[in-house]
């Protein structure tokens, strides 16, 4: 008989659950051990590193629907992303993942609208993303470490061992997280498939990655790329000379429910004066 | 000596062994050609003509006992380490440690390659669920 990682890693994840023998996190906690270590593997010289990557939104830099559209299909074309449409053409919510997409005002920071607060910023719609926070309910829960986080801040997904518990993504409290029903190849056009990427498969768990295999290579994210001048910032907050860093030194910022604890990197710039 | 149900055990054993010897006759007569791999392809032909010779990241024998486990490691080191680069024991030579963009751009026929010794032992690597192959055209059989 043989079974694959994948089916392993379930019936471990179930014996943990049922009570037999230790827990699969602590299991491969111990046995993790590189396979291979420097200097027969070494990072990509070209790679941007950083000890904190976070990201700077300024919704007010978006002056069109398109704008948007722009920075949400260069994501999901680079990382095939798969687009399932009901036969009207509308986005099919059963089977809908999303990396990177559009909210209202309430539901990005639920409980700071007030009834006086200005219609242009209530009725503006929001870039969401996973917030790759620094202390991510995601990484906590998840039985096979399948989700955990990079020494940059990055919470990191490894597909090779997601078994699709699917306990993620009833942590996240952002819904930054979807479950592939179905096989998504269905609804990857290949025509614009990037090939340089792989897809996922059914039955496992992706987000956003803050596009940590673009990152290695010395490019900035996709959707930061495709954003307008001046929407999108990325860089290592903990540098005091970085974009980031001084837009959120010398403005007014907020991050998504901070009341949760999770401390998100992605900051939202709210005024809308030139900075940076 | 008296069989009690004598013609149930007897047909009961036929169906046994029968089942039992299934994959031996089923398997008959398809296993007979040996598993035959093309290291053409254009990228590795330009390599040869750089370095005058064809050679993957290690030795071949090595490559043809170990790469799943080799694979194995390279993934976690990507996904896990945030490395993306190899060095060979062999050559020294420097290596992306990528399925998609390293192996697959030499072996570009994964038809001809990959799949020749898969389907000879009956393997299914489950990578290329995820992992796109190659475009290949196909095999026109001459
Ligand atoms: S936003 Fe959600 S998925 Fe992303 S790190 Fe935070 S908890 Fe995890
Ligand atoms: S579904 Fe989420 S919690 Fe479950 S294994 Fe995959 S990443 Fe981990
Ligand atoms: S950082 Fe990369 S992965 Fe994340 S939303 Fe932007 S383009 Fe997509």
């Amino acid at each position: 008989m043989s079974m694959d990682r994948r089916q392993f890693l379930k019936i471990a994840g179930i014996s943990s659950i049922l009570g037999f023998g230790a827990s699969v996190a602590s299991a491969t906690h111990t046995i993790w051990e590189p396979g291979l270590k420097p200097p027969q593997v070494e990072p990509n010289p070209d790679g941007l590193i950083a000890k904190r990557w976070a990201m700077v939104v300024d919704m007010s830099k978006f002056k069109t629907d398109e704008d948007i559209k722009k920075v949400t299909t260069a994501c999901h074309q680079t990382h095939n992303v798969p687009d399932f449409r009901n036969p009207d053409g509308t986005v099919d919510k059963k089977f809908e993942v999303k990396w990177i997409w559009e909210e209202p005002y309430e539901r990005t920071f639920p409980g700071s609208e007030n009834k006086f607060m200005s219609e242009h910023i209530k009725d503006m719609p929001f870039i969401v993303l996973c917030n790759h926070c620094d202390n991510p309910p995601c990484v906590r829960v998840c039985p096979t470490q399948a989700t955990f986080k990079l020494p940059n801040g990055i919470t990191m997904q490894d597909e090779h061992r997601c078994i699709g518990c699917r306990f993620c993504m009833a942590a996240c409290p952002y819904g930054s997280r979807s479950f592939n029903w179905t096989d998504p190849r269905k609804a990857i056009n290949p025509a614009t498939e990037n090939k340089a990427y792989p897809t996922r498969t059914k039955g496992v768990v992706e987000k956003c990655t803050f596009c940590t295999e673009r990152l290695q290579f010395g490019k900035l994210p996709a959707c930061v790329e495709a954003a307008p001048k001046g929407a999108m910032f990325f860089g290592d907050i903990e540098d005091p000379n970085s974009e980031v860093r001084k837009i959120v030194t010398s403005q007014l910022t907020i991050r998504r429910k901070p009341e949760l604890g999770t401390g998100p990197a992605v900051y939202y710039v709210i005024g809308g004066s030139d900075h940076a | 000596m008296k069989l009690y149900d004598g013609g149930k055990i007897l047909i009961g054993l036929m169906v046994f062994v029968g089942i039992a010897t299934f994959p031996f006759y089923y398997n008959i007569g398809k296993v007979d050609s040996k598993p035959e791999l093309k290291t053409d392809t254009p990228a590795i032909q330009a390599w040869e003509k750089q370095y005058g010779k064809k050679e993957c990241v290690e030795s071949k024998e090595y490559m043809r006992s170990e790469h799943m486990q080799l694979l194995n490691n390279w993934r976690d080191s990507v996904v896990r380490d945030m490395n993306r680069q190899y060095v060979s024991m062999t050559s020294g030579k420097k290596f992306n440690m990528s399925l998609q963009n390293g192996c697959l751009e030499c072996h570009s026929n994964k038809k001809q390659f990959c799949d020749q010794c898969h389907n000879y032992m009956a393997v299914k690597p489950y990578c290329f669920d995820c992992h796109i192959q190659p475009m290949e055209k196909e095999e026109n059989k001459s």
